[in-house]
Formats: structure tokens, C-alpha cells, sequence
């Protein structure tokens, strides 16, 4: 019974990697010497050289930018995966939004940007907008949506009112304010750093703990009540911890581009995977890459915003996992839609071909590209095609420089099967489903290619009589292939 | 003598201020297999919703087991409609079956092998182990009713609730549900379910719950399956009187 140990222990190995990961970032930050010049200096270095320095933590500057970088793009990433996957994004960004007269108020605290005060300014201003959403979604008529338009425009209009007057004060050190908008990684300070350690630390074990409280109050809130669980004090554990994350990313991604970062490395992830774990660790991966790339490119141009940079990084991979996806790709999806319109082709060919021979009672050999040009009305190169087709696939051989086609086993068999589906499917819905002969033509063209080989047999013990189509042809018998082709070979002048 | 599974006394539960049920009382006797049926808007859902305390109520009192439910929650089971969920999460047929022994564990604790083996069998039972790993959308929607009954199984509880557990499946998938709700009853349990087709409710349940915002009536299926108290709990919806007047005609 390993195996269902092995289910039991995924969770707990997605929390060990997470755990490693955080406990190896802070180990970088702590141990490298701190020497060098800042990289924006040293314009005559390489891309490479630049890259090379910037991520091996050696600029101190750099490095508390890199690593709260990093940090917020693991706690964005693994809250964003709870809100996708509960159809909270807007939540998100009404939050992120709304801590902004908290950032302010923090600020003018002791007119200094003391990461603490304004973290819980913008803390409480967050749950306040939330708690207002709620309150606007239960007294009134308004839906969700609306309330949190609402909520997100106006308590966004006095955060910037009360950012503007701060910039117009006379005293206090107000460097660094005007960042909290786009975001700025280079204004991130050690204390900052150990703040965002704080906060993601207290986030994944939140997480690991409560990881199937989580996941069914996600799924199911009406039977996670109804097994005993307080779903609302989940959903408001989720919205303090989401406050946190949202207050930790400002500095490096700014009030207006936070809920990128929660939504898009999830929104990725989400893509890509059909567990709620893997999504989870994939999620922080994608937004703790978008962090570190967002920060040094911001760097490359000369300290940048940082926010948009990260939001384009993120951006990036959740196009690749739109467009490259195994499974919900696009690039996936057009090649499975392709090769099953040339099956479909192909099937529709060797139909023909087996409609020719049956006007023929199944004289003669080989069917003729014009024959079968004349009987699916289409010019001898469209025929042509489809005929080379039929031959790589092995379902025929072409002779007479590739002017008659002769059907192999395979093919025959196929040719055989797709007729029978079609005048099966044809019977069952004249005689079960009582439609007229001609009203099941256009529905069989498309139903033939579809049926699997549990509902034609399910067709055939339904159907009492099997001999004949509703328009008098007879229903072919697919020939069963034995061992070696040879031997077994009906061929078409033989209805088995 | 033992407390009734379910006792509900002067039950009525209102939203917005509107009154959907009103004074609803109820005794069910243990080992039933109770169908509640009414029409659209009859306050089915929400009488069992109300019942296992996942609505507030305007007033009166639900007992499971002699106990109010809030504190017997673990003796009982609940199948959800299936439209209540998102069957896009990206959750597997074993992870959601593994919910319906959260509520045993309790907080901080994982599944551990007997979850899992419990989960198993209970997969085994409604015939869906072979796709335990799948994820839940690339499931039909029987399928998907059954995974939902396998949850409940895995609750091992002694009173269940269903809602609506027969709706948008194939046939193969409604007998397997029968057979499964008699094997519950012959184990001992007792089960509520909304049911909304009419013929097959005569056949299908020992008792009846007739609702109409109230209870019309509630007893042995063939006291209560007349064409007085279907007219009461219908009204004047004829189109389903007919259908019911010919299936007392057939059956009766």
C-alpha cells in the first residue's frame, strides 16, 4: 500500500520544497559578502556578466531586491492559486487597491517609511475594503462585481489624494513614497527583506496546515459546512493572509500592478496542471522567476519601475503555458483538432472508395483517381492528395503511377467500419428514435467518425435486424483481422 | 427507546425576509428511505440545508440522534447538488472522495492509509476506483453523481441527505444509486432524498415528504402517493397532475 502513502506524502513534500526554498534564499542573503558595484555602474560588462552578478547575490543593493522580489513572488503566487481557483480575481485586485490609503497613513504614522507602520496601515485599510464589499453585497442589491468596483475606485481616489499631500508636506523624509505606485525593487531595504521572510514563511506553513481546510472550503464551502467547518473563518484567514501578501509586494510591484502578480503565475499554473498541489508549487515557481526577472530587468534600464517589468515577466510565462501547454495549450490543442479533421479525411476517402466498389457489386479491382474524383465530386488533385494520404497511413497502395488505388487490409477494415457506423447510427435513429429516412443522412456524416466500439455494439444489440440501412444498402460486416494480414485478407470483392 | 434520527420541530427559514418554509414539523423513524418531492421552489433544498444547520432559521429547532445537529454533524452524510460545484477544480476523483473524511479527522490532520483505504472502497462501491486519478471534469455527469455519493459513503454516517442525487444521470447510473441507497437502508441508515420526478418516487421510497413551503404531507409511500395530497402539494399545475393521474392510473 505505498501507494497511497504516496498520495498522503505529496502535500507534504510540496511544503518541503517550498520550505527549502525560502530557508535557501535567506542563507544567500545572510552568508555572501557584501562587495562589488552596483550594476547599473558597470555598463561596459556583458549581458551575461551582468546576469551572472545580479543573480548570484554579490551587489548588496541588489540583493535585497532580488530576494523580496523573489519572496513576494512565492506569497503572490501561492495565495493568486486559491483565488483563481475560487473565482476571486477581482477580490485581488480591489484589495491590492484599496491598501493604498493605508500606505499613506502608515507614512504619515512618524513621517518616515517605517515598513512596519505601514504595514499594518495598509493592512487595515485592505480588510476595511473588504469588509465594506461584504457589507455593500449583504444590505443592498448589488452584487459582487459592483461593490467591489466600488470599493476599489474610491478607496484608490483617497489613497492618492492623501499621497499627493504628502508629497506637498514640508518635513519628513518622503523618499520613496511616490514608489508605492509602480513599484520600485531597488527601495527595498533589509528590513523590508525580513518582513517579506516573515510574511511568506508565515504564509506556506499556514498553508501546509490548513491545506484541506483550504482545499474543500475552495471546492465545496456547502459540504465543508456541512462536515463541521468554520468556512467563513477560512475565507477571512485567506483575505488577512492575501492583505499580507499585497502589502509586502507593493514596495517592489506597486499598488496599481499587485494583482498581476497574484493572478497571472496561478493563472499559468492553472494551465498547466489538474491538482491543486502542483499548481500551488508551479504558481510560486512561475511568480518567484517573474519576481527575480522583473527586478533585474528593472535594474538593466537603469532602476525602471520594477512593477511592470515583473507583470511582463509573468505575462510571459503564462502565454507559454497558453500557446505550449501538454494539454490546455493552444499550439495542443490546433495539432489534436488537426490530425482528427485528417482522420476524418482519411475516412471519408476510403467511405468513397468503398461507395465506388459497392456500385460496382464489388467487381474489378482497385478503384481509379477519376472514379473517385467523379464520386466525391472534387478534381483529380484533390483526390490525388487524399489518396497519398490513405498510402502513408497504410490504408492503400497506388499503382499505375499512383492512378489506382488499391485498399490494404487495414484500410478495408476501416472503409468497412465507417460504412457500418454510418448506416448503424442511420437505422437506430429511423427506427428507435422514429425520424424520417431522409432527415439521418447529414447527422450519420458526422456521428460515423465518432462512435466508439462500446456504442456500436451497444447499436447492435439494440438493433433487432442489422442486414439493412434505412435506404435499402446493405450494412457491411467489418472484417476481423486474425494474426497475419495475408491470410485474413477479405478484400473487397468478398462482403464477409 | 432511542432518539429518532431526525426530529424538526416548527422549522421556518426565510430569505431576504421572504418566508420559503414555514413551521415544518417532522419525525423520521430510523432505517427509512424518505423521498421529499414537491415542485420547483417547494423549499426542498432548503429544507434539508436548513436541517443540517447551513441556514440560518427564523425559528424552531432541528435534533439529529436526540442532539442539536450542530453538535451530531459527524453522524451525518451529505450529497450536494452537482451543480453546486465547479468541476473544472483541479482536484482528483480520490481527493474529493478523501473530503468526506475531513470531517472526521478534524483540523491539522492529513488522510492517513485507512483514509485512503476507506476512500478506496467506498470508490469501489459506486464502481468509479478505475478513474480514481482522473480529475473530475473528464467525468460524465453520472460519474460525477457517483464520485459525489462516494464522498458521502466515505462520511460513514447514520443519517444522509441528498440532493437531488438522480438529476442529469444516465439510467445505468440510477439503478447503480438505488441499489446503493437499499444497501444504506439495510445497513441501518437513514436517508432523506429530494427527488423530482414524480413516477418513479412511488417506486423508489419507503416514505414520503410531501412539500409545498410546508409539509403536505408525510408518510408510507403508498398512504401518502394519492391524488389528493399530490393535488394539495401541486396546486394547479396541471401539466404534471396529468402526468402523475396517469401514473396512479398505471401503477395503481
Amino acid at each position: 500500500m505505498s501507494r497511497s502513502a504516496n498520495i498522503n506524502s505529496r502535500t507534504n513534500r510540496t511544503t518541503v520544497r517550498l520550505l527549502y526554498l525560502l530557508s535557501s534564499l535567506l542563507y544567500l542573503l545572510f552568508t555572501t559578502p557584501a562587495h562589488a558595484a552596483r550594476i547599473g555602474d558597470l555598463s561596459e560588462t556583458s549581458l551575461w556578466e551582468q546576469a551572472l552578478r545580479f543573480f548570484t547575490f554579490q551587489d548588496p543593493s541588489v540583493r535585497y531586491a532580488l530576494l523580496g522580489s523573489m519572496l513576494l513572488g512565492i506569497c503572490c503566487g501561492l495565495l493568486g492559486s486559491f483565488l483563481v481557483v475560487r473565482k476571486m480575481a477581482l477580490v485581488g485586485d480591489a484589495l491590492s487597491h484599496a491598501v493604498l490609503p493605508g500606505v499613506a497613513l502608515g507614512f504619515l504614522w512618524n513621517m518616515n517609511k517605517d515598513p512596519v507602520a505601514i504595514f499594518i496601515g495598509a493592512t487595515v485599510a485592505g480588510l476595511l475594503g473588504t469588509a465594506v464589499v461584504n457589507l455593500l453585497k449583504q444590505t443592498t442589491r448589488l452584487k459582487e462585481d459592483t461593490a467591489l468596483g466600488l470599493v476599489l475606485a474610491s478607496f484608490f481616489a483617497v489613497g492618492i489624494c492623501l499621497m499627493t499631500m504628502i508629497q506637498r508636506l514640508p518635513t519628513g523624509n518622503k523618499s520613496g513614497i511616490d514608489k508605492f505606485l509602480f513599484g520600485q525593487a531597488a527601495a527595498i531595504g533589509a528590513a523590508d527583506v525580513q518582513l517579506m521572510a516573515v510574511v511568506t514563511g508565515v504564509v506556506v506553513v499556514v498553508i501546509a496546515l490548513f491545506y484541506k481546510e483550504f482545499l474543500v472550503t475552495s471546492f465545496d464551502a456547502g459540504f465543508a459546512r456541512a462536515v463541521g467547518l468554520p468556512v467563513q473563518a477560512f475565507h477571512y484567514g485567506l483575505m488577512l493572509l492575501l492583505a499580507f501578501a499585497v502589502v509586502i509586494a507593493l514596495q517592489a510591484v506597486g499598488v496599481v500592478l499587485v494583482s498581476a502578480m497574484l493572478i497571472t503565475p496561478a493563472a499559468a499554473a492553472y494551465l498547466l496542471t489538474d491538482r491543486m498541489h502542483r499548481m500551488l508549487l508551479l504558481a510560486a515557481v512561475f511568480g518567484m522567476a517573474a519576481g527575480a526577472l522583473g527586478a533585474f530587468l528593472s535594474f538593466l534600464g537603469n532602476n525602471l519601475p520594477t512593477g511592470p517589468f515583473m507583470v511582463l515577466a509573468a505575462t510571459a510565462v503564462f502565454a507559454a503555458a497558453f500557446l505550449f501547454g501538454p494539454r490546455h495549450g493552444v499550439l495542443a490543442r490546433w495539432w489534436r483538432q488537426r490530425s482528427r479533421a485528417a482522420r476524418i479525411q482519411r475516412e471519408n476517402t476510403l467511405k468513397a472508395i468503398y461507395h465506388v466498389l459497392e456500385a460496382r457489386n464489388f467487381l474489378g479491382e482497385g478503384v481509379s483517381l477519376r472514379e473517385l474524383a467523379e464520386r466525391r465530386r472534387e478534381t483529380e488533385e484533390e483526390v490525388a492528395a487524399q489518396a497519398a494520404a490513405l498510402h502513408t497511413h497504410g490504408l492503400a497502395t497506388l499503382h499505375d503511377d499512383g492512378n489506382h488505388i488499391f485498399v490494404t487490409p487495414d484500410g478495408w477494415q476501416r472503409a468497412c467500419a465507417i460504412v457500418r457506423n454510418h448506416r448503424l447510427w442511420e437505422l437506430y435513429l429511423t427506427n428507435e428514435a422514429h425520424l424520417a429516412a431522409d432527415h439521418v443522412h447529414e447527422d450519420a456524416e458526422k456521428i460515423e467518425h465518432l462512435l466508439g466500439e462500446e456504442t456500436v455494439r451497444e447499436l447492435e444489440r439494440r438493433l433487432v435486424n442489422t442486414k439493412q440501412d434505412p435506404h435499402g444498402k446493405t450494412i457491411p460486416v467489418v472484417p476481423i483481422s486474425l494474426g497475419t494480414k495475408a491470410e485474413t485478407t477479405p478484400g473487397y470483392g468478398r462482403s464477409a | 427507546m432511542s432518539p429518532p434520527p431526525l426530529e424538526i420541530h416548527d422549522l421556518t427559514v426565510a430569505y431576504h425576509k421572504k418566508p420559503v418554509l414555514w413551521g415544518v414539523d417532522l419525525v423520521v423513524p430510523p432505517g427509512k428511505l424518505v423521498g421529499i418531492v414537491g415542485p420547483n421552489g417547494a423549499g426542498k433544498s432548503t429544507l434539508i440545508k436548513a436541517a443540517m444547520g447551513l441556514l440560518p432559521v427564523s425559528s424552531g429547532w432541528v435534533k439529529v440522534f436526540g442532539e442539536p445537529v450542530a453538535k451530531n454533524l459527524r453522524r451525518v452524510g451529505y450529497v450536494p447538488q452537482r451543480e453546486s460545484v465547479d468541476w473544472d477544480f483541479p482536484v482528483s476523483v480520490m481527493d474529493v472522495v478523501l473530503m468526506g473524511r475531513y470531517g472526521k479527522l478534524g483540523l491539522l490532520k492529513r488522510p492517513t492509509k485507512t483514509d485512503h483505504d476507506k476512500a478506496r472502497e467506498c470508490l469501489d462501491k459506486v464502481k468509479m476506483l478505475p478513474y480514481a486519478n482522473r480529475q473530475i471534469s473528464n467525468l460524465s455527469g453520472g460519474q460525477q453523481q457517483r464520485v459525489f455519493l462516494a464522498r458521502a459513503l466515505a462520511q460513514e454516517s447514520d443519517l444522509y441527505f441528498m440532493d437531488e442525487p438522480f438529476s442529469g444521470v444516465d439510467a445505468a447510473t440510477e439503478s447503480a444509486i438505488i441499489a446503493l441507497l437499499h444497501e444504506l437502508r439495510a445497513a441501518g441508515k437513514t436517508l432523506l432524498v429530494v427527488h423530482h420526478d414524480l413516477p418513479t418516487a412511488r417506486n423508489y421510497f419507503d416514505m414520503l415528504l410531501l412539500l409545498n413551503m410546508r409539509v403536505v404531507a408525510f408518510g408510507p409511500t403508498e398512504e401518502v402517493f394519492n391524488y389528493e395530497t399530490l393535488q394539495k402539494t401541486y396546486g394547479g399545475r396541471l401539466t404534471i397532475l396529468s402526468e402523475v393521474a396517469e401514473a396512479v392510473r398505471v401503477k395503481g
